[in-house]
C-alpha cells in the first residue's frame, strides 16, 4: 500500500486555482521531491495533505484515512491524520518560547500523553541523532537557521510519522549544510518512513530524492 | 481670591478658624444650624450622632460638618461619607445607601421640598455662621462691607431680606442682635488649627493611599479576568459573540469614565443598589477590561500564523494551542502594556471620589481646602503616587527590553 495517494486534487485559493487535478502516489521509504517555480503550487501540495488548507477537488489518502473536498475537518477528526503526517515549515516555526528540547516534547506529552521523562529521553536522543544535543536548552532565537531547521526535524519525527511533509528545507542553509542535510534525510526513511519535500534546489532534489515530480500551473509535467 | 482673579466669596461659606487664618472675613451674617436628617422609619431610634455608631452618615466633603463627622468617627464609629454635591446625599438617604444626613439647616429643608422619605430632627447638632469672604490684603473692602451688613442688620432691610428667601426664623434675631452688640466683629478665632499639621494629617493619609492601591488592584484583577475573556470572545468568537463585544470595547472606550461612574453608582441606583466602593472597582474593571481586551487580543494576533499551523499538525487542539503555544506567548507581549495600564489606572482612580470613596487625591483635596494649601498635601499627595507608580513603570520598561530582544 502507498504511504499517500493523491487523485485529482484542486484547491482553490479565492477565484484562482492553484492546483488543477493534481495526481501523486508516494511509497513506503521513498523520497519525493516536488518541483517547480514559486506559485506553482508546491507548498499547497504540503498543506492540503497537512489539512491546513481546505481541497476543492480530488481526494487525498494515507492507508485509512482520507481528506474529501470541503471546509478544513475540526481538529478533533483529524487525530488518525495528525498521527501519520509530520511537517517541517520552511521557517521551521518553533515555538518562540519554549527552549529547543520542550518544542520536542510539548506533542509527546500533551498530545500523546507520554511520561515526561520518557518523552524527554527521545527527545534528546533525536536531537543528538540529528546534532544538535548540544543545543537542546537553548531558545530558538538563539538557535542558527541549520541548528532551528533540526529541532524542527526533530520535533516532526518524535511521534514517528509514516510521511513526513518537508518546506524548502535548503532555504536557509549554505551549500555544505545542504549535502548533509540530504545524508540526514536519507537516514530517516530507514523503516519505511515516505519523504516529500518541495523545493527549487536541483541539485539537492537530485542528491536526496528517489524521484522528482515538476509541478507548473498546478498540475505535473514532468515525473 | 488671594490671587486677585475675584473680590468678594459669598453664598453659605462657614466661618472657621483656617479660613479666618488666610483670609479676610466680613462678619457673620447668618447663623444656621447643623442637623440631623433620617429615614422617617429610623427617627426614633436615630436621635444624635452617638446612635449612629457603624452608620453611614452623608455630608458635603471639608466643611464643619465633615469635621464635626471625622470627630464622630472617633469618638462613636460614626462612619462619614464625604459628597461632592448637596443633593446626592438625601437621595442617598433615600435609597438607604447611608443611614443619616448632617448638613446645615437650609440645605436639608430645601431638600425636604424636594424630595420625601425622610425627616430633618429638630434638635441641632452644633451651630455655625455664614460669613462673606475677601482677600487678605483687601481688609478695606472686608471693613465696608462690614458696615453695610451691620447698617442693614439694625434697619431690617437683611431681616427682609430673609423672609422673602424664607430662611428667616427667631435664631436669626438673636444672632443681629448679638452681632451688633459687639464692639469688634465676632466670630471663632483665627488661630491656624493645629489639624492643619502634617501629622495629625498622615494616618488618614496612609489610609487613603491605602485605599487607592486596594481599589487599583481589585479593579486591575476584574479588567484582566473580563478582558481576557472579551479578547478570547473577540479572536475565537463566532461572529454572533464578536459584535456585542465590540460594541462594549468601542462605548467603553469612547465615553469618558467620570460618566460611567456616575451611570454606574447613581444611574442604575433604581435597580441595584451598589455600595460606592464596590461601585468604584465596578466601574473602573469594566472602563480597563475594554483597554485590556484590546492589548491581548493585539498580542494573540501578533503570533505568527505559522507556529499555530505547526501546532496542528502536531496534533494540539485549539484549546491545548491557546494555552501552551498562543496564550504563553501573547502575555509576554502583554505584560508591558499591561502594567503601563495599571499605572494609568492607579492615577485614574482619583475620579471615584465623585462617588463618594474617600481615595488618595480626595484626602489631599480635604486635607488642603482645611488647611488653605495645596503645597503640603499636594507633595504628599504626588510622592505616594509616585511610589508606587515609579517601580512599575521601570518593570514595565524592563519588560519590554527584555522581550524586544526576541
Amino acid at each position: 500500500m502507498s504511504a499517500l495517494e493523491i487523485r485529482g486534487l484542486e484547491v482553490m485559493r479565492g477565484t484562482h486555482q492553484v492546483l488543477r487535478g493534481f495526481d501523486l502516489i508516494v511509497n513506503p521509504g521513498e523520497i519525493v521531491a516536488l518541483m517547480g517555480a514559486s506559485g506553482a503550487g508546491k507548498t499547497t501540495v504540503l498543506r492540503a495533505v497537512a489539512a491546513l488548507e481546505p481541497i476543492s477537488g480530488g481526494t487525498i489518502t494515507l492507508g485509512d484515512v482520507s481528506l474529501k473536498p470541503g471546509p478544513v475537518p475540526p481538529e478533533s477528526r483529524l487525530g488518525a491524520l495528525r498521527a501519520k503526517v509530520g511537517m517541517v515549515f520552511q521557517e521551521h516555526a518553533l515555538f518562540e518560547h519554549l527552549s529547543a528540547i520542550e518544542n520536542v516534547v510539548l506533542a509527546p506529552v500533551h498530545v500523546r500523553h507520554w511520561q515526561r521523562e520518557a518523552a524527554m529521553s527521545k527527545a534528546a536522543q533525536l536531537l543528538d541523532s540529528l546534532g544538535v544535543a548540544e543545543r537542546a536548552d537553548a531558545l530558538p532565537r538563539q538557535l542558527s537557521g541549520g541548528q532551528a531547521q533540526r529541532v524542527a526535524i526533530a520535533r516532526a519525527l518524535v511521534l514517528d510519522p509514516e510521511l513526513l511533509l518537508m518546506d524548502e528545507p535548503t532555504s536557509a542553509l549554505d551549500p555544505a549544510r545542504r549535502s548533509a542535510l540530504a545524508d540526514t534525510l536519507r537516514e530517516l526513511t530507514e523503516g519505511g518512513r515516505a519523504l516529500l519535500i518541495s523545493t527549487h534546489d536541483v541539485d539537492f532534489a537530485e542528491a536526496c530524492a528517489d524521484r522528482i515530480v515538476s509541478l507548473a500551473d498546478g498540475s505535473i509535467v514532468q515525473s | 481670591m488671594e490671587r486677585g482673579d475675584f473680590d468678594v466669596a459669598l453664598s453659605g461659606l462657614e466661618d472657621r478658624p483656617e479660613l479666618r487664618a488666610r483670609h479676610a472675613v466680613s462678619l457673620p451674617y447668618f447663623e444656621f444650624r447643623e442637623v440631623l436628617a433620617v429615614r422617617a422609619a429610623d427617627s426614633a431610634r436615630y436621635r444624635k450622632l452617638s446612635d449612629l455608631s457603624n452608620r453611614r452618615v452623608a455630608t458635603l466633603g471639608a466643611t464643619m460638618a465633615y469635621q464635626i463627622l471625622l470627630d464622630a468617627e472617633r469618638e462613636s464609629n460614626v462612619i462619614p461619607v464625604s459628597y461632592d454635591d448637596d443633593i446626592h446625599p438625601y437621595s442617598d438617604l433615600v435609597a438607604a445607601r447611608v443611614d443619616a444626613v448632617l448638613l446645615d439647616h437650609i440645605i436639608a429643608e430645601r431638600s425636604l421640598h424636594r424630595m420625601s422619605g425622610f425627616v430633618v430632627l429638630d434638635s441641632p447638632i452644633a451651630t455655625g455662621h455664614y460669613v462673606a469672604v475677601f482677600a487678605r490684603a483687601d481688609s478695606a473692602l472686608r471693613d465696608s462691607a462690614d458696615a453695610i451688613l451691620r447698617e442693614r442688620m439694625r434697619d431690617g432691610s437683611l431681616e427682609k431680606t430673609f423672609r422673602e428667601w424664607g430662611v428667616w426664623d427667631s435664631s436669626q434675631s438673636i444672632h443681629f442682635a448679638r452681632v451688633l452688640a459687639a464692639s469688634s466683629p465676632q466670630g471663632v478665632a483665627a488661630v491656624r488649627n493645629e489639624r492643619g499639621s502634617i501629622a495629625a494629617y498622615l494616618p488618614s493619609f496612609l489610609r487613603a493611599a491605602g485605599i487607592t492601591l486596594l481599589l487599583s488592584c481589585l479593579s486591575m484583577a476584574l479588567a484582566v479576568a473580563i478582558g481576557v475573556l472579551v479578547a478570547a470572545g473577540r479572536v475565537y468568537g463566532s461572529r454572533i459573540v464578536q459584535a456585542p463585544l465590540a460594541v462594549y470595547v468601542e462605548v467603553v472606550r469612547g465615553t469618558p469614565l467620570l460618566l460611567q461612574l456616575f451611570v454606574i453608582y447613581y444611574g442604575l441606583s433604581s435597580v441595584v443598589r451598589l455600595p460606592a466602593f464596590l461601585a468604584a472597582v465596578i466601574g473602573l474593571g469594566l472602563n480597563y477590561a475594554a483597554y485590556e481586551s484590546e492589548i491581548y487580543r493585539a498580542a494573540l494576533k501578533a503570533i505568527p500564523r505559522v507556529q499555530l499551523e505547526a501546532a496542528r499538525t502536531l496534533g494540539l487542539s485549539e484549546r491545548q494551542i491557546l494555552r501552551f503555544v498562543r496564550g504563553p506567548q501573547a502575555l509576554r507581549l502583554a505584560l508591558a502594556p499591561m502594567t503601563n495600564d495599571f499605572v494609568a489606572l492607579l492615577k485614574d482612580s482619583s475620579l471615584v471620589s465623585v462617588i463618594t470613596v474617600v481615595e488618595l487625591t480626595k484626602q489631599a483635596a480635604i486635607y488642603a481646602t482645611n488647611m488653605g494649601s495645596w503645597v503640603v498635601p499636594g507633595i504628599l499627595c504626588a510622592v505616594i503616587y509616585l511610589i508606587f507608580s515609579l517601580p512599575l513603570s521601570r518593570y514595565a520598561r524592563r519588560l519590554e527590553k527584555k522581550w524586544s530582544v526576541a
